[in-house]
């Protein structure tokens, strides 16, 4: 075991992948001789050599649609867009390419590739280097969405998707890169070292797509986030001292409906976090489903905690952030009924 | 207030819309396109650099003369074999477009596209590589998969969308797919399979395999951003692709001024990019045997990709969806003044004394049987819309390797919802 960060993690989940299947190349922005702006492929070039791991021309569109092809090729590409509000350039590459080969094939063909992309605000990264978009992602069929809150997890769930034979799209909350953050942007940010889940081994281990974790059993009242506002949330329910089960989703899709169902059985109960906007976002998915499946076991309406629809603003970040205040109120609310 | 006095002796901006030289009902008028004879055009070597060929932009290899005549340095000297498949393959992939065209009018399917006039730009090049190169063809290269000998009998299950359709039924008629015959599967989309056949070369690069990948697209989705990441994904990596640009004139409607032609032709492009660019006479087969043959082998010993612009003419519709008399001269087809890529090659067999106007007929005939017995067969499959098609749960499988609860759920429901439409 080894106390590892986020990009350490991810790092040591690409080491370890590029070293069992020769099959895996890499390729991006900045990503070769560099490694990556955030880090996160150091070292790997000069360790696996230049025609696994290197440099783009800044073309998204290039980026993803060579990963088809050699993905056809039979190679498992897993291709870095440096953030997640670069990748429209490339969105019809990965939705009516890469997601659909396997089906209008027939199976002649796949996409076995895992698109990484740092992605979520509270970095000052203005309009243009803090969106969340997975819910475009999600509305696709033939993508699976994941995205890890925790270095273990980062870790576990990078290697399941570098050999899952779908196309992955991977969203690395860049906030939590190196603690976990609970929303107080005042404050210092605990660094993950000091943290359970900054414990990763250094050698290969798989977290299965499509299971949640339960990072907090309760009786009260079942949150639902991901990423970045699972600490968040955390944070805020420690605060209100409130009996809350909060569930990290890890993958959107496919999304572990059994364990949203058996917790909202049990509490009757439901907030859902997350930092995208609001309108057709994610949440409005897990609202429905709830709604749709859990109804009877409902003692108050269900909750949506979000960012505001707007562009993420710059000076005005964390007035966007959904942070302790706007999540303590929506818990006020549906704890008093 | 000086800058407002000189403006005020300029003419107000003027917007330029591009318009093609003749429309319905006007005399048609070809006379901007330059024919060089024949031969003319200097054969490079395979390694030459791009900077140093670049009047092959702008020029165009042609081999066969006006009178049927093999000339020149791009002659490719092939055997009566290898040309008697020729002939026969582009007559057998024109037999099927006039069936198949007239079964979509029959009802038997909702949609077909005829390659009528560009035959040579699919078989020559399918001829020229090898067979375990990968093609990454745009929707009129079925003459690829002919020459590649995939049986007609499944090409039209594809089309009548049947029961025995290899791809089960979902993909637009005429969108193909073969693994075995190193065909990648066709996309609606345009373009997006440039960057795809970079990718695959690139792979082939990586694993030092020695197979390369061909790509094509029309000369109206060169102005894709796809297209441009191609090229300069192609060229960054020295990758071993070939860029095929079939210019037929029309993107449906849109002429070719659309894509930018009045300003350059699309082999140019290459030039920007530092790319081998050669602009062919597309209805000339041995042209463009000759061409991508010259491009193969370059791409083939690490000395990169080449763009090849197959200057031709889209001799029907768009497709069954199109009425092409609603914007464009009737005659034009009939006026193109590189002929037609089958007569021309029937009249040099012949000129050879290795064909004749006979054994022409006697194989017409042929081929024009073999398609119908192939209509025949899979019409036992079905055609679209009579009811055998694939059972419901097909519609959910392959959208993922594994079937998750949301579609198995939506599964289970299309089929309770078959049994109270059709509960026989």
């Amino acid at each position: 075991m080894a106390r590892m960060n986020m990009i350490q993690a991810i790092n040591s989940a690409l080491d370890n992948m590029m070293e069992r299947d020769e099959n895996v190349v890499m390729m991006g922005e900045d990503i070769g001789y560099f490694g990556g702006v955030f880090r996160a492929t150091a070292g790997l070039q000069e360790k696996y050599g230049k025609t696994r791991v290197f440099d783009t021309p800044i073309s998204e569109c290039g980026i993803i649609g060579a990963a088809v092809g050699m993905g056809a090729y039979g190679l498992r590409p897993v291709p870095e867009i440096q953030f997640a509000d670069y990748i429209y350039p490339g969105i019809d590459q990965l939705i009516s390419e890469a997601a659909r080969l396997r089906y209008r094939s027939a199976g002649e063909f796949i996409a076995p590739m895992t698109v990484r992309s740092p992605f979520g605000g509270g970095i000052f990264g203005g309009q243009t280097h803090s969106q969340s978009p997975e819910s475009m992602f999600t509305h696709v069929s033939g993508l699976k969405t994941v995205i890890p809150s925790t270095p273990y997890d980062a870790k576990g769930l990078l290697i399941a998707s570098i050999e899952d034979n779908d196309p992955v799209i991977f969203f690395e909350p860049k906030r939590i890169y190196n603690g976990p953050f609970d929303g107080y942007y005042d404050r210092p940010v605990e660094p993950w070292s000091k943290h359970d889940a900054g414990e990763v081994p250094e050698d290969y281990y798989r977290i299965e797509l499509g299971k949640a974790n339960i990072v907090r059993e309760g009786a009260d009242l079942t949150v639902l986030a991901y990423g970045t506002m699972v600490h968040v949330a955390l944070g805020v329910i420690k605060e209100h001292g409130i009996d809350a089960e909060v569930i990290d989703l890890r993958t959107l899709v496919p999304l572990d409906i059994e364990t949203i169902e058996k917790s909202i059985e049990k509490t009757g109960r439901c907030l859902i976090v997350h930092e995208a906007t609001r309108t057709s976002g994610f949440g409005a998915e897990l609202s429905a489903l709830v709604q749709e499946r859990c109804f009877y076991h409902l003692e108050a309406p269900i909750e949506r905690v979000t960012g505001f629809d707007t562009p993420y603003p710059h000076s005005l970040e964390w007035a966007y952030f959904p942070g302790p205040v706007r999540i303590g109120e929506a818990l006020d609310k549906i704890m008093k009924d | 207030m000086s800058g407002e006095s000189a403006k005020s002796n300029l003419p107000p901006l003027s917007l330029h819309v591009p318009e093609p030289r003749s429309r319905p009902g006007d005399p048609v008028d070809f006379s901007d396109i330059v024919v060089p004879e024949a031969g003319k055009q200097p054969r490079p070597a395979e390694n030459t650099a791009p900077k140093d060929m670049t009047d092959l932009s702008y020029d165009l290899v042609r081999v066969l003369n006006e009178d049927g005549k093999a000339v020149g340095p791009w002659d490719p000297k092939l055997t009566e074999k290898q040309l008697l498949k020729m002939l026969r393959d582009m007559a057998l992939t024109r037999a099927f477009d006039e069936r198949l065209y007239r079964a979509q009018r029959q009802g038997k399917t909702s949609f077909y596209m005829k390659s009528r006039g560009e035959e040579a730009t699919s078989i020559a090049p399918a001829m020229a590589l090898d067979s375990e190169d990968m093609v990454f063809p745009s929707y009129r290269q079925q003459g690829i998969l002919i020459s590649r000998g995939y049986p007609l009998v499944e090409m039209v299950n594809q089309i009548y969308s049947n029961k025995g359709d290899k791809l089960k039924g979902r993909q637009l008629p005429i969108m193909y797919c073969s693994r075995r015959l190193n065909f990648f599967t066709i996309s609606g989309n345009l373009a997006t399979q440039y960057p795809q056949a970079v990718g695959w070369a690139m792979a082939s690069a990586i694993k030092g395999d020695s197979r390369i990948a061909a790509v094509w697209c029309g000369e109206g989705s060169t102005a894709e951003s796809d297209f441009h990441a191609a090229m300069t994904f192609g060229t960054v990596y020295n990758a071993p692709c070939i860029f095929n640009v079939v210019n037929n004139q029309w993107a449906i409607s849109s002429f070719s001024g659309f894509a930018g032609a009045e300003r350059t032709t699309f082999a140019a492009r290459a030039i920007g990019y530092g790319m081998a660019g050669l602009r062919v006479d597309g209805n000339d087969a041995l042209a463009v045997y000759a061409a991508t043959q010259w491009a193969a082998h370059r791409a083939r010993t690490n000395q990169g990709p080449t763009l090849i612009e197959h200057f031709t003419y889209r001799a029907e519709g768009h497709s069954t969806s199109d009425d092409p008399s609603a914007y464009r001269s009737a005659d034009e087809a009939v006026e193109w003044p590189l002929g037609d890529p089958i007569e021309r090659l029937t009249t040099h067999m012949i000129g050879l004394g290795i064909w004749d106007e006979e054994r022409q007929a006697a194989m017409d005939e042929e081929l024009a049987n073999e398609v119908k017995a192939a209509t025949k067969e899979a019409e036992k499959n079905g055609i679209l819309g009579h009811g055998l098609h694939q059972p419901f749960e097909t519609m959910f499988e392959d959208v993922f390797e594994e079937l998750p609860w949301h579609l198995r759920e939506q599964s289970e429901q299309a089929i309770r919802e078959r049994e109270i439409k059709w509960p026989e």
